[in-house]
């Protein structure tokens, strides 16, 4: 372990704006309601401990991720590229972030004792991956368009099609879990989850683009999704009184 | 791939609009188990090896079989890991841990004990442990802290005293009578003795 001075700021990292963040107690997405803290929050200093976090050497080029090639042969469905980079509120790239993420098939079917929703399973698609973005930010990988799934929470209720992302960040502070949603995806004015983020530009942020650059010829569709954390206050503190 | 661009470090004001969070949902296990970590400790890392055993419980004190916390905190000399990892969570000790709850809500976790922290001024931080919380019916994660019960520095310590007196328990990890180097501490999502969880 390396020593390291204490940072003198109460905070390093701007506070989410109002509006931006869904709230923890959201009676429409149901399972909240018995979850969710009542009591308001504590705010919290931003101290040494949530100033630090697992950070990794970032790899040389974009990590190469495929989730399409299974034990057995290929996963079935739409093959899809996803690529993005992983950037501060200024714009600086997050180098060296660790980056996981998991998905339902394409059948809509989760790899999970607890998904009994009657579709089929695909051998050659576990769904799961994880890496970490390179010097500039940049990860890509390449996956199978995930089908929508029905849950519990109301009436014929369906989960648009979405990929679950889990990010580190430079800090405790920074550590992200969101989801990546589908262009045009008609699902979406109904979902819950979706709509638990009040500001609607907000939310439609998590709806990544089609895009031509990641897309491959003779290959599949390209999708691009860039992941933006909290930025850092633009003077040091240290210099204030 | 387009560029985004690059400002210098002087940048007034932010030019990328933050994204938002979502709940981890029922599924996590398929993305996040590959760094699953609830023994932190290494035959090399110097300090007192701890437990800490708990649950975590719903409004109507029902176990949550779902939830994942992670942790995060410094070594036993107070200091965190700050020198970037070659390979996500080898074997050396960083401080981290990813620990899932079992059918019956519990977890468990065996870490070196932090030591004591300088804050930010003049005030010495208690050893404590950093928490999220991610669950499904959660669609932002809960960040609480975890205190030892046999620590005289809590009396002294910034983040306790910020937390209104009657509250302060819920952060506080109870030494176990006969089991030592054992501590309990449960998560408390809603009721009587609601956990504290921080605004970060
Ligand atoms: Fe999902």
């Amino acid at each position: 372990m390396t020593p390291v001075a204490t940072p003198p700021s109460q905070f390093v990292y701007r506070m989410f704006q109002e509006g931006v963040l869904p709230p923890n107690f959201c009676p429409a997405y149901v399972s909240s309601v018995k979850r969710a803290p009542r009591q308001p929050l504590v705010p919290l200093p931003q101290t040494i401990s949530e100033l630090t976090g697992p950070t990794f050497t970032p790899p040389e080029s974009v990590q190469s991720v495929d989730l399409t090639k299974g034990a057995h042969g290929a996963a079935l469905g739409e093959r899809i590229l996803v690529g993005g980079r992983v950037l501060d509120e200024d714009g600086r790239a997050v180098a060296g972030t660790l980056v996981e993420i998991w998905q339902a098939n394409a059948a809509g079917r989760y790899l999970h004792a607890s998904d009994q929703h009657n579709a089929p399973l695909d051998p050659n698609f576990t769904g799961g991956a994880s890496f970490v973005t390179d010097a500039k930010g940049r990860f890509r990988f390449e996956t199978i368009r995930p089908g929508a799934y029905p849950w519990r929470n109301h009436p014929n209720a369906w989960r648009p099609a979405h990929i679950h992302f889990s990010v580190f960040g430079p800090a405790f502070a920074t550590r992200l879990i969101t989801q990546m949603y589908f262009p045009g995806d008609p699902l979406l004015p109904f979902d819950p989850i979706f709509n638990s983020i009040r500001i609607q530009a907000v939310r439609e942020r998590l709806i990544a683009a089609f895009d031509w650059d990641t897309t491959v010829p003779e290959y599949g569709l390209g999708y691009r999704f860039d992941i933006v954390l909290r930025g850092r206050h633009e003077t040091p503190m240290e210099n204030k009184p | 791939m387009t560029e985004a661009p690059e400002p210098g470090p002087l940048a007034v004001s932010p030019s990328l609009p933050v994204t938002s969070y979502q709940t981890v949902g029922p599924y996590f296990k398929i993305g996040l188990e590959a760094f699953y970590r609830n023994d932190l400790t290494n035959p090399n890392t110097p300090g007192r090896i701890v437990e800490v055993a708990g649950a975590v419980l719903d409004a109507d004190r029902a176990p949550v079989p779902d939830a994942v916390l992670e942790i995060w905190h410094a070594d036993s000399s107070g200091r965190h890991m700050v020198q970037p990892q070659a390979k996500p969570f080898d074997d050396t000790f960083i401080g981290f841990g990813r620990v899932p709850t079992n059918e019956a809500g519990e977890f468990q976790f065996r870490t070196i004990k932090p030591g004591a922290i300088q804050a930010s001024g003049p005030e010495l931080q208690a050893p404590h442990i950093l928490v999220s919380v991610f669950m499904r019916g959660l669609l932002y994660r809960l960040i609480t802290r975890i205190y030892f019960s046999d620590e005289p520095g809590n009396a002294d310590d910034p983040v306790l005293r910020s937390v209104e007196q009657h509250r302060r328990g819920s952060l506080i990890a109870q030494a176990v009578q006969g089991r030592p180097d054992r501590y309990e501490w449960n998560i408390y999502l809603q009721g009587e003795n609601e956990t504290v969880f921080f605004e970060l």
